[in-house]
């Protein structure tokens, strides 16, 4: 069986070359339905399993600003990939680190990749691996996929997260009591309609923050699903989306 | 708060620590945000246009260039003393 990972984060910090590195010629290109981004697909094969891999836009978050952006959101939310990789720039760790919490809010099966380690050594950039992973509740690697340091480690990290060896608890912004409390109600809402296939948390967030685009794509979510299980019940690629 | 002023107010070479972003179009807000114009973050005026507009701002080690329409929404005060 095919487990996913997606690949996320700001654009120019070698998600591509990442994704070359993982997926070698086995690569698909092609659009995302209806949009004029990129989408990229490959396959990487672990001494154990078999991966799909996604190259998701370089954004500088997932909020529904762009076009990139709603791609790399829509499809952590609902396409549900196995490990949300983030990669991030060694040397400009701190902006970088936005789109990893926004990964974490929306997701627990994150690792961080902490790539262009060999540019930030350069620069006497020292960087507490141990320190981030803990802080952020997930598995953190340094890697450079240009010059082909810590592939093997992650290649380990993303086999025994598969394998369930990995238990991660994804740090998760507390904002003030006020946004708290709203949250809150929010959620037990949001879990009414959705169950659990969904982060409530991370859907009342973006209900407050008046994010109206993802409104459009939950409703257009709910109309499909109630759509394909009417016209063919547990049809092909049912794999995902377990309600 | 007495020397908080906007943004493009600063001299070349200036260092200031952002106090507010104030931007009423809540995609640039965030946009800008995302890049880096935080409460609290470092930044540097790098560059200015002949005319004064646009501005280059150093943030985070990437250097982002801003018109006075959001750069006049964005305060900051100067950092005097620089530890590095």
């Amino acid at each position: 069986m095919f487990h996913t990972i997606a690949l996320a984060g700001n654009p120019n910090t070698g998600k591509s070359t990442l994704f070359n590195l993982l997926t070698g010629l086995k690569q698909h290109t092609g659009n995302w339905p209806g949009k004029t981004v990129l989408r990229a697909e490959g396959e990487l094969k672990t001494e154990k399993h078999v991966y799909k891999v996604i190259d998701l836009p370089g954004t500088y978050s997932l909020y529904s600003n762009s076009a990139d952006e709603e791609v790399a959101r829509d499809y952590i939310i609902f396409e549900k990939p196995d490990i949300t990789l983030v990669v991030v720039d060694a040397t400009s760790l701190e902006r970088n680190l936005n789109i990893a919490l926004q990964v974490l809010e929306m997701t627990d099966r994150a690792v961080l990749c902490v790539n262009l380690i060999d540019e930030a050594r350069k620069r006497g950039i020292h960087i507490d691996k141990e320190a981030l992973s803990k802080q952020l509740g997930i598995p953190v690697v340094l890697i450079s996929a240009r010059e082909k340091i810590g592939i093997i480690q992650l290649l380990k990290t993303i086999d025994r997260m598969i394998e369930g060896k990995l238990i991660t608890k994804g740090y998760k912004i507390k904002y003030s009591p006020q946004i708290e409390k709203k949250i809150k109600e929010l959620e037990s809402e949001i879990k009414q309609i959705f169950g659990d296939i969904f982060p409530a948390r991370w859907i009342a967030l973006r209900i407050l923050d008046g994010d109206k685009k993802l409104l459009e794509s939950l409703k257009a979510y709910i109309q499909n699903q109630q759509f394909s299980s009417e016209k063919h019940p547990s049809a092909q690629g049912g794999c995902c989306h377990g309600v | 708060m007495l020397d908080k002023k906007p943004i493009y107010q600063f001299q070349i070479g200036d260092r200031i620590e952002i106090t507010s972003v104030e931007i009423r179009d809540d995609v640039m807000r965030r946009r800008l945000l995302d890049l880096g114009f935080v409460p609290g973050a470092t930044i540097e005026i790098v560059q200015k246009s002949p005319l004064g507009d646009p501005i280059a701002f150093k943030v985070f080690n990437t250097t982002i260039a801003l018109r006075k329409e959001e750069s006049s929404f964005i305060y900051a005060k100067k950092v005097h003393k620089e530890v590095v």
